[in-house]
């Protein structure tokens, strides 16, 4: 009764394909993004922004990437920091050989580096799935690590072995860099993840996404259909690693600042895999429900202590963390394996009907 | 450059053959860690199916649990060979209740989930476990208690092929003990009753039920055995370098080890960890200088990647066989 679309009626093949086929999901997306846009920016504090917000909306970003290959295309991928490190890289030295371009084109571009880098990496894909194809992403993970820290010429010979950004401006505001402020970087990280995500959503309801659905159900029956697997698998790599790029360039642009090679290892992988499975595989709104949680629980948790008063060390807090966080990966798995974003459809469903059961 | 790559290194092996052996020889080593790692992965794949990331925690766990309870009694006053193996007792204890608490409060509730979410649990075990451990034992490395568990130390030196070469006792120990426990493992599986039931729920779950074999008590058995698997993995590495928490980045080289051997083959784990290890540290050894050194960090996967595009069900494994 909450929540129901009765008289809703469609009249046209697109207004019945549309994403938000419903007049409450587009209320709600409205509201969300007046959140977004309008509210956190006016009221949250610059811890809030830099520390949270920021964070949340890249690994979002990065988790919609993996979210492509591994919840839509069904192909298990554990180097995703490897090609946001292509990203960051690739940013970074396009940025200074021509630091006259602005600094967002080159962010975008950096995508289809790592897209040409994941196309190569997911060659194997053809041959193998599961967890064989696991290994294969994890030598592209450790050889492009490698590659960041003894490949010279990628951090311009720079005798930290670090990459640094200097200040950018986008309409003469500066967006990177020590004079940006966390409301300005805020703005474009929000700016790029939402037209990404539209994009992302397009995609996956479109034909392609179907495609790449069919091959992650079965893809030997998606070949008998017609659809050739390796061009569906390699685009689903490249476009998975375009996401993934844009989202480590951001990360070391307007989060981090500055990124040594050891930002990109195999942690962060796995971190995004939680965020992907935790979130539920092949859901959008899902890749973003499970960045939130994995990245704003630990925070909470470390903040929790301190805010009851209870005198408790900083390395024990760490540990609890872990410990904490494991249990809850456990726990939503047991609870719903389909991810968070299950957990959402039935919320919405059990408001539809309430109060009634069925 | 051609030269560099094809010729060089082996010129450098036939003229320095001492200095081949001593590589050889580390390669084998690493080896058997890393098979051993594997042998952990394969029990529980073998009887489970569940791909368990946390095979190389439970290493460090285990090693962390025996230390913790021999530092406990020689705080009492009670230390030597009785309180080294009456602690070897109680980790084993440990890993038993471990293999209790994960069957009973992980795998019977996922029972029937896809691959990708059994693996995940094994993260969330993973970081309980890493939690968990930090907060009892502390984060900083610790003595293993080789001495004290008629472990030997030092090295051998053998004169040969006009060189010197320096064999660490302790690996001799190792490869040993790890080949004492493969057999035991192949006699455990070959012979027993268990491992006859072992065997029949790695091959079909349903017939096994079916025949009245308990799956609960089964997991629990296998998990027990990794368990043991992974403490006598966790004495053997501890005593080379410190009990701490880097393993947990080693256990991913088991990876590529059971893409070699096939993730269901107990001697494809061995071989393939062998065959890793090897590969890696001639790999390092000779061509690594050629790109700058650290080869050795992707190398393993790279083997193991150009392997499964010819092979992909590994060297032992069974074959796959995709139905409609």
């Amino acid at each position: 009764m909450f929540y129901r679309e009765t008289g809703q009626f469609k009249q046209s093949y697109a207004a019945d394909s549309a994403v938000f086929p419903i007049l409450q999901d587009r209320y709600g997306l409205a509201i969300v993004m007046a959140i977004a846009f309008v509210l956190i920016p006016m009221f949250g504090s610059e811890f809030l922004l830099a520390s949270v917000m920021i964070p949340f909306l890249i690994l979002s970003l990065g988790a919609i990437g993996l979210n492509i290959l591994v919840g839509y295309t069904g192909l298990l991928s554990l180097g995703t920091a490897g090609f946001m490190g292509v990203g960051a890289y690739a940013t970074y030295k396009l940025s200074t050989l021509f630091p006259q371009v602005n600094i967002l084109v080159w962010i975008l571009c950096s995508g289809f580096f790592s897209a040409g880098i994941g196309v190569l990496f997911g060659l194997p894909s053809l041959r193998i799935k599961g967890f064989y194809l696991a290994v294969a992403t994890l030598a592209a993970q450790f050889f492009l690590q490698w590659c960041f820290v003894r490949v010279a010429w990628l951090y311009n010979y720079n005798p930290s072995g670090a990459i640094e950004v200097s200040g950018r401006t986008l309409f003469g505001i500066a967006i990177t860099g020590p004079m940006a402020t966390p409301v300005n970087r805020y703005y474009v990280v929000l700016g790029v993840v939402v037209v990404m995500t539209l994009i992302a959503s397009n995609i996956v309801h479109g034909r392609i996404g179907r495609t790449w659905m069919a091959v992650r159900d079965m893809d030997i029956a998606a070949q008998l259909m017609g659809i050739r697997l390796l061009p569906a698998k390699l685009l689903a790599f490249a476009v998975s690693s375009f996401y993934c790029g844009v989202a480590g360039a951001l990360m070391v642009f307007l989060w981090l600042s500055a990124a040594e090679p050891s930002a990109f290892d195999i942690k962060l992988s796995f971190l995004l895999l939680f965020m992907v499975i935790i979130g539920g595989l092949g859901s959008l709104i899902g890749s973003f429900m499970g960045a939130a949680l994995i990245h704003i629980l630990p925070i909470v948790i470390r903040a929790l202590p301190e805010s009851l008063g209870l005198p408790v060390a900083a390395a024990t807090v760490e540990h609890l963390t872990y410990l904490i966080v494991g249990g809850l990966i456990i726990f939503f798995l047991i609870v719903e394996p389909h991810g968070l974003a299950r957990l959402w459809q039935i919320t919405k469903q059990k408001l539809r009907v309430w109060p009634f059961p069925y | 450059m051609l030269y560099n790559i094809f010729i060089d290194p082996f010129v450098q092996m036939v003229q320095m053959p001492d200095l081949l052996v001593q590589t050889l020889w580390e390669g084998l080593v690493s080896g058997v860690l890393y098979a051993l790692i594997a042998l952990g992965f394969v029990l529980i794949f073998k009887a489970s199916g569940v791909f368990n990331f946390a095979q190389g925690i439970m290493v460090v766990f285990s090693a962390l649990t025996l230390v913790g309870f021999y530092a406990k009694f020689s705080s009492w006053g009670f230390s030597g060979h009785a309180a080294a193996f009456l602690a070897l007792l109680l980790a084993a204890g440990v890993m038993l209740v471990l293999a209790m608490l994960v069957e009973r409060v992980v795998l019977r509730p996922l029972v029937n989930q896809p691959d990708i979410i059994l693996f995940m649990a094994t993260f969330g075990i993973t970081y309980v476990l890493i939690g968990f451990g930090e907060i009892v034992f502390g984060g900083d490395p610790k003595q293993m208690i080789a001495n004290e568990l008629f472990l030997p130390s030092g090295s051998v030196d053998i004169e040969m092929l006009g060189g010197l070469v320096s064999l660490q006792k302790i690996d001799i120990a190792a490869a040993v003990i790890a080949s004492l426990m493969i057999v035991g493992l192949a006699l455990f599986f070959q012979k027993t009753r268990i491992g006859r039931a072992l065997r029949a729920v790695a091959d079909s779950h349903k017939a096994a039920l079916s025949v009245g074999i308990s799956l609960n008590q089964i997991w629990v058995i296998v998990w027990f055995a990794a368990g043991l698997v992974a403490l006598v993995t966790g004495i053997m590495w501890g005593a080379r370098s410190d009990v701490s928490f880097a393993l947990e980045i080693v256990a991913l080289k088991a990876l590529p080890v059971l893409v070699l051997g096939g993730f269901t083959s107990v001697p494809g784990a061995i071989v393939g960890g062998l065959i890793i290890g090897i590969g890696e540290k001639l790999g390092e050894f000779y061509w690594g200088p050629l790109l700058g050194g650290g080869i050795e960090s992707w190398l393993a996967y790279v083997i193991a990647l150009v392997f499964l595009l010819y092979r992909p069900q590994g060297l032992f494994g069974d074959k796959i066989i995709e139905r409609i």
